[in-house]
């Protein structure tokens, strides 16, 4: 099996830098050989996709559907025109918020979610319930940190219309029974919005196989350079949607007062695209694939049970994720007792160890959890132990600077 | 970056775990909160008046050890000024924070605060420094 090591040396940024890069939640690094097929696409095939009638634009228009084609056979989408690009996961959310829920959501129906939820998946949907007169209903975790069946059980009702989760949580590492929820809410006639931004990087997705009626995911947190987003749907709910954004290449005809609009997928992607960055979306599932999802889910799995050890030595330090190994991934949020956060990321900084601390974008979630913030490790397959060890050294440090004034 | 320990040095420390300001302020003439999103630091801040002198000033709240060790050190450099005073050394502050000012002589003026100057070198922490000052500004 390839070791973390062996992967570290394709990503120059931590080679040089030695850093512990412990914030791949947030956004991952990148292997050259994704910077290279970046590189190859502007020095050989680079033009406006669609709009010329010349070789080179035919070549990025050939590259882009290629891109498409590989992001499709990564989930198993079942028609490659379901992937719609976008810019990130958060785009991808709004559109599904603007495109399906403001044009379906009636009033007093209900949209449920969960607490754990990224403020993109769920500042849109605010937005929606508000605008239309409809509910935002929340699933709330339990002591584990995870939702129990009763309560998605309970949330999910003959009221609701959409039920929009994320797979994994990016300040818990809890993996949410995501299959188990579509279920539910197709029993009851609801669709299901699945944000797969914090799992699609460490888990092999099959979209059929968990029956999530849109799934999103942003290329930046999985290898792929930033500016490119995926979003999955239904071929047969997208093709019913209105357009999301409006511009060049959306349309079939437009008159002076009337348009009608192209075919999937080009009806969501307004405007001259991202095709670098949907090329190295595919050369990232290509790096992806060649190790394997069973190696990386193995040596992910070994770094991550390491850090918990390591952890669980200090004893002051908190941490905040479910004892069900099974059900937690990549993510560690913890606190030292008496240590802001932010004081902690700085000290770890200048230790060269990158963590995020704050509210990582869900504030619900921290303020249900009654904290003022986490400090958050996140770890990827380029992390090793050192790395883990230098967040240990610094973690003594930080407490050591802080206990002597605790009088 | 600057040297860590120039930061987190004893005086700010002890300011921000153990400080005999943080308290409530019977009958002030002013109170005001401050927030910074980006920390979820949160103060009030408040003033007992004596005429043109500010004869006490004290605060409650949370955050990292910078916001609080700031807000703590200005209420002790403000106490017994008169507005004016106070504001002009409201001013010199974020003046050297932002890096505007490297004057020593005029720095001289902001007694134990100079102990923030390196925070000038730690962007992200930029913010925390100054909420205390910021919060202030609105209130003389
Ligand atoms: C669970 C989750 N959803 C959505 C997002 C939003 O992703 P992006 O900022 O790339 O749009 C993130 C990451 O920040 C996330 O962790
Ligand atoms: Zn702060």
């Amino acid at each position: 099996m390839i070791s973390a090591e062996e992967i570290k040396k394709d990503f120059l940024i931590l080679k040089d830098n030695n850093i512990a890069y412990l914030d791949s939640g947030a956004t991952s690094q990148k292997p050259k050989q994704v910077l290279e097929a970046v590189e190859k696409y502007y020095n050989t095939a680079n033009a406006n996709p669609y709009r010329g009638t010349y070789k080179l634009s035919e070549s990025a228009t050939q590259e882009y559907g290629r891109a498409r084609e590989v992001v499709a056979k990564f989930i198993n989408a079942k028609y490659s025109e379901e992937v719609i690009f976008t810019k990130n996961a958060s785009e991808a959310l709004n559109l599904i918020a603007y495109s399906y829920g403001l044009e379906n959501i009636k009033k007093d129906d209900e949209i449920v979610i969960s607490i754990m939820e990224h403020h993109s998946n769920l500042v849109p949907w605010q937005k929606v319930v508000k605008q239309n007169g409809a509910k935002l209903k929340y699933m709330y975790i339990n002591k584990n940190y995870e939702l129990d069946l009763e309560e998605i059980k309970s949330k999910i009702t003959k009221n609701t219309k959409i039920v929009a989760i994320t797979h994994v949580s990016n300040v818990l590492g809890t993996i949410n029974p995501i299959k188990e929820i579509a279920k539910i809410a197709h029993q009851n006639g609801a669709i299901v919005v699945a944000d797969c931004a914090q799992s699609v990087p460490h888990m092999k997705i099959d979209v059929q196989d968990i029956d999530a009626d849109f799934v999103v995911f942003s290329g930046h947190k999985m290898l792929a350079p930033l500016g490119i987003g995926v979003l999955y749907g239904k071929k047969q709910l997208l093709e019913n949607m209105v357009p999301f954004i409006m511009g060049g290449d959306m349309i079939e005809y437009v008159y002076e007062q009337e348009t009608t609009f192209a075919e999937l997928p080009h009806k969501f992607e307004a405007g001259t695209q991202n095709v670098g960055g949907a090329i190295g979306l595919a050369s990232a599932i290509k790096y992806l694939e060649n190790i394997g999802f069973d190696t990386i889910h193995k040596l992910e799995q070994e770094i991550v049970e390491y850090a918990k050890q390591e952890l669980s030595k200090l004893e002051y330090v908190e941490t905040y994720y479910t004892p069900n190994k099974e059900n937690h991934c990549s993510v560690i949020s913890f606190n030292i007792k008496g240590v802001h956060p932010h004081d902690l990321a700085t000290i770890l900084d200048s230790c060269n160890v990158a963590i995020r601390a704050g509210d990582h974008c869900a504030q619900p979630l921290i303020r249900y959890m009654n904290i003022p913030a986490t400090c958050r490790a996140t770890f990827y397959i380029y992390n090793t132990k050192q790395d883990v060890d230098k967040l240990v050294q610094g973690l003594q440090k930080a407490y050591n600077m802080f206990s002597k004034f605790i009088h | 970056m600057s040297d860590l320990n120039d930061v987190y040095n004893d005086l700010i420390m002890e300011h921000s775990m153990n400080s005999y300001n943080k308290r409530k302020i019977e009958n002030a003439d002013k109170t005001e909160k401050g927030h910074n999103p980006s920390c979820g630091d949160e103060i009030e801040l408040q003033l007992k008046m004596d005429g043109n002198i500010i004869e006490d000033i004290a605060f409650t709240g949370q955050g990292c050890a910078i916001s609080q060790s700031s807000t703590s050190i200005m209420s002790d450099v403000l106490r017994g000024k008169t507005i004016q005073e106070a504001k002009e050394i409201v001013k010199t502050f974020i003046d050297m924070i932002k890096r505007e000012t490297t004057d020593e002589k005029q720095l001289e003026k902001l007694e134990d605060a100079i102990a923030f100057k390196n925070i000038a070198y730690m962007p992200a922490r930029v913010k925390c420094a100054l909420l205390a000052w910021h919060t202030i500004e609105k209130m003389l």
